[in-house]
């Protein structure tokens, strides 16, 4: 088969664990845009179609598989009442934490994503690129899931105390901000949004154990996944998902992205026919690659994942980072669509 | 000794069971009143690198060493107050983020370190200057530094450069997720060390001071 299908149409091969005409490739471009428009990631984030531009003619220039109308883990912070904070080469930070004492989740209502200015932009870059890609290449809404946000909303050591220690206000917390996940969900599909992203790596095995995970993340995923209107890919954000996999299948997950500390051929065997694999280029460490690193880590990527389709090639976070260079997110498009034809 | 070895796998099974109990008693019926020193090296810390070891390799969880670290902290702290003079005689230690502000890495290396017996000064978020005259003021011999954005692990370059121009010989110590994810960039930041996991802090402090546990 030739290069020929549109990114849509290759990806829709490899979910449905059919060989396409090559690896569909996912680079997950966000502050990267900044660099891109040359502007700075504060003024970037304040205008959608700056961002939609960006993305449209990042797609042109790596050739890659995937629109990403994503800004940022904090953002939806903001709707909650928060502050983020910016940097210069770094994506933004969720400020103070909107709740102090565990008291507080009991009168904790969820923010409506209509009114959150910074979600609009969202959608409205959603709805852009939507309107330019139409049904060519897939567009990959984010959301923080249920489980995962209240670090960002009272801190990580509070959140584990909170998990551990209080099942009932834990149980509290989680439906209102399911209710929140899925509302956000939902609008971005409205908008455009061919997939979501469940950015879910508290869940990972890197964050807490099987067990727990399975009383805990595993239950709110299912139920929340459930009412999202569209595919839905597990992020672990870099985290671990090996021992988990099955779980993760019964959630409704159609995908799952694995991290660089797994062995990408081992998920994938233990994700035969039940979910695809997206994954798992390390971006910390690419932003030292050379040209001919880059070109060995695809080639092996492809060697442990390829067959048989149900797989796409990304970084193993979500996000690629600033510093990484134009010449390697080069060198990995090249190099997929030199080693990852499908006869 | 052998007995040590026997109680340290039990306190660690108390441990990752979340027992606080049964973890404290097993340390009460050992402590004699000038034994807390014997009982942290050689019941706690084994059981606490030994869970920090299972985290590197994927088989424990976070969580689990974050509530096993804080269990140690209070067990510590009943039997070795954190006024005691002992504490005084080891290397002088501070944590820090540099302005980062996920805290949970930090939190964990300074819970390890204190159930080691040490007594260490937290820096908190500070930023780089700010912290250089601190560690001057409180004569700190090794930083540890822990940070969660990659842009705050190269902020370890700014602070080793601002070491150097004022003849700071602090000696830095580096961990968190970036450096988890690339195995030269303690070195590319000039770090004097790195460490995978919280619970190997220790060690590292003991071979950069040539201390002997
Ligand atoms: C869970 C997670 C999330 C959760 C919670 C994050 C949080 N803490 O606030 C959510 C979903 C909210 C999230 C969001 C984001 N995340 Co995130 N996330 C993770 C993940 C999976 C774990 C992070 C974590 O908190 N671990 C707990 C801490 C304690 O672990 P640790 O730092 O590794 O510490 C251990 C050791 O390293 C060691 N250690 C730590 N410090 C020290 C110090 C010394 C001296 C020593 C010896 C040892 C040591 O001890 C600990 C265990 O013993 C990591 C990837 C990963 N696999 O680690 C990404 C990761 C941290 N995220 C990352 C990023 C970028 C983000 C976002 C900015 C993404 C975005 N564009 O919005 C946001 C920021 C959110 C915010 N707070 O504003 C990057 C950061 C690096 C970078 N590229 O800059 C990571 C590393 C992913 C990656 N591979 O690139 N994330």
């Amino acid at each position: 088969m030739s290069d020929e299908m549109t990114s849509m149409e290759r990806v829709l091969a490899a979910l449905s664990f059919k060989e396409p005409d090559r690896v569909p490739l996912f680079h997950m471009l966000t502050i990267y845009g900044a660099k891109e428009s040359h502007v700075s990631i504060k003024e970037y984030f304040s205008k959608p179609e700056l961002v939609a531009n960006a993305q449209l003619s990042m797609q042109q220039k790596y050739k890659h598989d995937c629109l990403y109308p994503f800004y940022y883990a904090a953002l939806e912070l903001e709707a909650w009442g928060s502050e983020s904070i910016y940097f210069d080469n770094a994506p933004p930070n969720s400020g103070r934490p909107i709740i102090d004492d565990f008291g507080d989740v009991l009168s904790l209502e969820a923010p409506d994503v209509l009114e959150s200015s910074g979600m609009g932009m969202v959608l409205e870059t959603t709805r852009i690129l939507k309107e330019h890609a139409g049904e060519d290449i897939p567009i990959v809404g984010v959301v923080m899931s249920p489980f995962s946000l209240p670090v960002m909303q009272m801190g990580f050591g509070e959140y584990l105390d909170l998990i551990y220690g209080e099942p009932d206000i834990f149980s509290e917390l989680m439906k209102v901000n399911k209710k929140f996940s899925v509302q956000w969900a939902n609008l971005q599909v409205q908008a455009g949004a061919t997939v979501i992203c469940y950015f879910d790596p508290v869940s990972s095995s890197t964050i807490i154990p099987p067990e727990l995970y399975r009383k805990t993340g595993f239950k709110v995923a299912q139920k929340t996944i459930s009412e999202i209107k569209a595919p839905v890919a597990t992020h672990m954000a870099s985290g671990r998902c090996l021992p988990i996999i099955d779980d993760i299948a019964e959630t409704g997950s159609a995908v799952v992205c694995t991290s660089v500390l797994e062995d990408l051929a081992e998920v994938k065997s233990a994700c035969a026919g039940k979910m695809s694999v997206l994954g798992n280029l390390n971006g910390i460490e690419m932003i030292r690659w050379t040209q001919q690193d880059a070109e060995s880590k695809v080639k092996d990527a492809i060697e442990k994942a390829a067959k048989g389709g149900g797989y796409i090639m990304s970084d193993n976070h979500g996000e690629i980072p600033y510093q990484v260079s134009e010449d390697v997110l080069l060198s990995i498009s090249n190099s997929v669509r030199k080693f990852g034809k499908y006869l | 000794m052998v007995l040590y070895t026997t109680l340290s796998s039990q306190f660690k099974q108390y441990l990752l069971s979340l027992n606080k109990v049964a973890a404290k008693r097993l340390i009460q019926d050992e402590f004699t009143g000038d034994n807390a020193f014997q009982l942290i090296q050689q019941i706690m810390m084994p059981a606490l690198e030994n869970i920090g070891k299972e985290w590197e390799v994927g088989s424990i969880a976070l969580s689990q060493e974050y509530m096993a670290s804080n269990i140690c902290e209070e067990i510590v702290n009943s039997i070795l107050p954190p006024e005691s003079p002992k504490r005084r005689d080891m290397p002088v230690l501070g944590v820090a983020t540099l302005g980062d502000q996920h805290m949970l890495g930090k939190q964990i290396v300074a819970s390890c370190l204190k159930a080691s017996g040490f007594s260490i000064f937290d820096y908190g978020a500070i930023p780089v200057d700010e912290l250089a005259t601190n560690v001057v003021k409180d004569a700190i011999e090794v930083l540890l530094v822990s940070t969660l954005m990659l842009n705050f692990a190269y902020e370890v370059k700014s602070l080793r450069n601002c070491f150097n121009e004022t003849g700071i010989s602090t000696n830095i110590i580096v961990g968190g997720a970036p450096f988890l994810f690339d195995d030269e960039l303690w070195k590319q930041v000039g770090a004097d060390a790195m460490a995978l996991d919280a619970t190997e802090a220790l060690s590292k402090v003991y071979e950069l001071t040539g201390v002997v546990e």
